[in-house]
């Protein structure tokens, strides 16, 4: 995964781009992983990783070494090897543009 | 990476929002995608090679900048301020390009390098009634805008900004969709600017609504702020200025909604910042610095450091008014002195700069040194904080016998004059001492001028006897781009001369 790449659900229309990836590193969604493009079939989405996820937020693993921006929201949650990932807690700055 | 995302997610989250408004025209996230669409179709079957811009600032500006982006072309806004001689070189330079704006001009002044011109109103009934680019693939990589540097010095440079420079920037300091829908900002710099570029970014990124001033005046500005109850602005400090001096002359200005100002890209005076803060209490005030070179703003002195620099007793704290804050967290920042050794806070060197978002990169070269480091070419130092104070342009110490004089030392102590309304210090030549201090002032009118001498006594009471100008000189006005950018050049012409 690296910076920049993108990543689609295979069973919902959530989408990631990776900010901060590890190189071995897998991602899943909705219970599935995530392919690069997605499929002529959605897979059934797994009722334990279906809270949803929201457009322009940011999702790290535990130790933030993985960094997604969600750039379109679904269904499905995200998570590496069964480990829900956590929204990022923004730190605003003032506008200055 | 490509960022035409900006706008995509904004469509994705609120298609029907309004996201821009010029001269009482509203387009929606999705119209202005659909455009862009449509725009990137016309410019990808042109075969050009760069995408330009040679009008004020429009809807048009935003089409392009995203309609390039889905074409995987490099947008080059130009300043149609320029000399006609300056701005054939520039054309030149981009030929053969897809030109959008004066095409009676650029016709006159590059008649054979093979552009395709598009009128604004041309551009816009295409973009809105014409097939679009299929959006099956993903947008190219690479370089996504080009613009040629100020050449306040020297002859003007083409810095590149890739997509992954602007969009590290965005993602790194806007919020995705943070702004309330009756959140709108006030946009007057112009199109040609590293701020009109990252004003369109970040503003749709934040989802808030674009008001965009064509060209600025300030009556004009507090008129549109106030009908379109604006809630965000960012100026120049000249343009500040003058809004100030309308208001405190009594024009109507309703800025009731105004929440937040940024400004930047030139020297503030601590004395009209101080004005700024009595006449609007409840506006937060933000001072950005950046370059065109790192894609906008890398340091931020925000509200609260406002509030509590001014109204600190303890002097250092007062001081960081007249900086520009700290470096953002996405960035890192250094002195560094002419062996490019870092420097301990306090000291005086050369401000370098590394992060996603910094380019360094010029079409000829790339200015980053092994590290990533970018020499900004700008004077300055850190105080104990890491609050940044800015010092002028590195090319403009002047060396008098080896010892290096900042010109922003002496300018200080000749405003404090009473009758002195500008003052701009250059290197003048010196038979003696290799370079030497000469002066322009601009006296307050009503003022009487002082005497030369008088001058020279006010600068040795306050500093070393080498920042004594050799040379005074005394103008009507001195010389600023439209930016309010002071051309050191032109003065220190005048000494030669």
């Amino acid at each position: 995964m690296k910076p920049g790449s993108k990543l689609k659900s295979a069973v919902c229309d959530t989408e990631v781009m990776v900010i901060r990836g590890g190189a071995d590193a897998v991602v899943e969604c909705g219970g599935s992983l995530m392919v690069e493009q997605a499929p002529a079939e959605r897979r059934p989405i797994d009722p334990a990783f279906a809270q949803g996820t929201r457009i322009g937020k940011r999702y790290v693993d535990a130790d933030g070494k993985i960094e997604l921006l969600c750039v379109k929201a679904g269904q499905g949650s995200l998570a590496i090897a069964g480990v829900a990932l956590q929204i990022k807690d923004a730190k605003p700055l003032p506008s200055s543009d | 990476m490509n960022i035409s995302l900006v706008l995509q997610m904004a469509v994705e989250a609120e298609p029907e929002r309004i996201g821009l408004v010029c001269e009482g025209r509203r387009w929606s996230y999705l119209a202005l995608m659909q455009a862009a669409r449509a725009a990137a179709a016309d410019i990808s079957s042109s075969g050009c090679s760069h995408v330009a811009l040679l009008d004020e600032s429009s809807e048009a500006a935003a089409i392009a900048l995203f309609g390039a982006a889905l074409a995987g072309v490099a947008y080059v806004p130009l300043n149609y301020r320029l000399a006609d001689p300056d701005l054939a070189s520039l054309l030149s330079r981009i030929a053969p390009a897809y030109i959008v704006g004066d095409a009676q001009r650029i016709e006159r002044l590059s008649p054979d390098l093979g552009h395709r011109t598009r009128e604004r109103s041309a551009f816009l009934v295409h973009a809105t009634t014409s097939e679009s680019l299929a959006s099956a693939d993903e947008p190219a990589e690479g370089i996504a805008v080009q613009l040629f540097t100020s050449g306040t010095t020297a002859a003007p440079k083409a810095a590149l900004l890739r997509h992954a420079n602007l969009l590290s920037y965005i993602l790194g300091t806007v919020e995705f969709g943070a702004a309330a829908e009756q959140e709108a900002v006030l946009v007057s710099v112009p199109p040609y600017h590293i701020a009109g570029i990252a004003a369109l970014l970040s503003s749709i990124y934040a989802m808030r609504r674009i008001v965009l001033l064509p060209a600025f005046d300030p009556d004009d500005w507090l008129r549109l702020a106030a009908t379109e109850h604006a809630t965000h602005a960012f100026l120049v400090p000249t343009m500040l200025g003058r809004v100030i001096t309308r208001v405190d002359a009594g024009a109507s200005a309703d800025l009731s909604a105004m929440r937040a100002v940024a400004y930047g890209g030139g020297r503030m005076p601590t004395e009209l910042i101080e004005r700024a803060l009595e006449l609007f209490p409840k506006t937060d005030f933000t001072n950005a610095y950046g370059l065109t070179e790192t894609s906008s703003t890398i340091a931020l002195l925000g509200p609260e450091e406002h509030r509590a620099a001014r109204s600190s007793s303890d002097p250092q704290a007062r001081a960081r008014l007249g900086s520009v804050g700290r470096p953002l967290p996405t960035v890192q920042v250094e002195i560094r002195d002419e062996e490019g050794r870092p420097l301990p806070a306090g000291e005086r060197g050369e401000i370098y700069v590394r992060g996603d978002q910094v380019s360094g990169e010029y079409r000829e070269r790339s200015a980053l040194d092994a590290a990533g480091w970018f020499p900004t070419r700008d004077a300055g130092w850190l105080d104990a904080q890491g609050y940044l104070f800015l010092a002028g342009r590195t090319d403009d110490v002047i060396v008098r016998g080896g010892e290096n004089i900042s010109p922003g030392e002496i300018e200080d102590v000749l405003l404090a004059h009473p009758a002195i309304a500008e003052a701009a210090a250059v290197a003048v030549p010196s038979a003696e001492w290799g370079e030497a201090v000469g002066v322009a002032v601009v006296i307050r009118p009503g003022s009487a001028a002082p005497e030369e001498e008088q001058l020279r006594a006010l600068v040795r009471s306050r500093l070393r006897s080498s920042r004594v100008p050799e040379r005074i000189a005394f103008l009507d006005a001195l010389p600023y781009n439209e930016m309010g950018k002071l051309l050191r050049r032109e003065i220190r012409a005048l000494f030669k001369g």
